[in-house]
């Protein structure tokens, strides 16, 4: 198993180390320093609920989404 | 009665009760620190915001909600910069996980420079919002029909427009808004056009249940002073909505009496 993970994040291609070649959404939001609080996941167009950031596990390939509220009218 | 509004004089949408009747945007604010200050002083108790993507190269930057605490305000996120049902839908669902929140504020605009509402694009989001689960608030255009058909459909508040967002003209419309409310049960609201705080008063005299205001605040020289102008505003125009106008006479009608004059 490679323990790299490439993936596609807010359009972008990035790779990630996955020791064990493991990596979940709360790994990759430590990873990224976000805080898991204030933004939102969608990956493949399906939104991961906050609950399940601990348990979903990245592949390569995946494409994911990371917003946050800014300000709007 | 000592003339202040009514402390039960609430309005609800979708089982949420408020108090204020302004609704205030996040956005084109100099920095968070003005927008938290200019919020606080308008009174608002609902403010709109906007999706977007994390900017990944910066992630400690400081975020809207240090500033505008989601606990105690009521977060409306928009669908600014969406054009299709499907691009509407991906972007609250993202809302609804940052936020928990099923009110949302659905926006389809045309191209510039109008930003007029694109109501074909509206019915389609609004459709798959519905069905989805979401409690929808709609931006529309000042047309009678295509508001009854978003209620009907079962939006949660009707919003059109009294003159293009951020253009300040004030309230262009004001004989369509009052006719269209006449079809609408729902809360109605004039959500673009309010360059000042007479306009408000004249969206809230006119019988809006509320107002939403962004540029008229975020783009005065004193966005803190004007947020407290509208507040005053909106309860300056519930006020004289609920005492009730004078009719207009074509002609003087004399305040003094005439007798007893001295000859």
């Amino acid at each position: 198993m490679s323990g790299t993970i490439t993936l596609t994040l807010n359009g972008q291609a990035r790779a990630f180390d996955a020791p064990g070649g493991t990596l979940t959404v709360l790994g990759l939001l430590t990873l990224l320093e976000l805080d898991a609080r204030k933004v939102a996941v969608e990956r493949n167009e399906e939104i991961v609920s906050r609950s399940r950031y601990g348990d979903t596990a990245l592949a390569s390939g995946d494409a994911l989404e990371i917003v946050h509220f800014i300000g709007g009218g | 009665m000592d003339g202040a509004i009514a402390t039960d004089d609430t309005w609800t949408v979708a089982g949420h009760t408020f108090r204020s009747r302004l609704i205030v945007g996040t956005g084109r604010y100099k920095d968070l620190e003005e927008t938290g200050a200019a919020i606080a002083a308008s009174g608002a108790e609902i403010v709109t915001v906007a999706v977007r993507r994390v900017n990944l190269s910066d992630p400690k930057a400081p975020m809207l909600q240090d500033y505008v605490d989601p606990k105690k305000y009521t977060y409306l996120p928009n669908t600014a910069g969406c054009h299709t049902a499907n691009e509407a839908v991906r972007t609250l669902r993202l809302a609804r996980e940052a936020g928990g929140w099923n009110l949302v504020k659905l926006e389809v605009l045309g191209p510039p420079p109008l930003l007029y509402p694109d109501m074909q694009g509206t019915f389609e989001a609004a459709a798959a919002l519905i069905k989805d689960g979401f409690d929808v608030m709609v931006y529309c255009a000042d047309d009678p029909l295509a508001a009854k058909r978003l209620q009907d459909m079962g939006c949660v508040a009707i919003m059109p427009l009294g003159a293009p967002i951020g253009s300040g003209l004030g309230v262009q419309n004001p004989a369509m808004i009052s006719m269209m409310m006449e079809h609408i049960t729902v809360p109605f609201l004039v959500d673009a056009g309010v360059g000042t705080a007479s306009d408000a008063t004249i969206a809230m005299e006119l019988g809006c249940t509320a107002v939403l205001v962004n540029s008229a605040i975020a783009h005065a020289k004193d966005p803190i002073r004007m947020a407290k102008a509208m507040k005053l505003a909106i309860e300056a125009g519930r006020l004289a909505h609920l005492a009730g106008r004078m009719p207009r006479r074509m002609g003087a009608d004399p305040s003094s009496p005439l007798t007893g004059l001295i000859r």
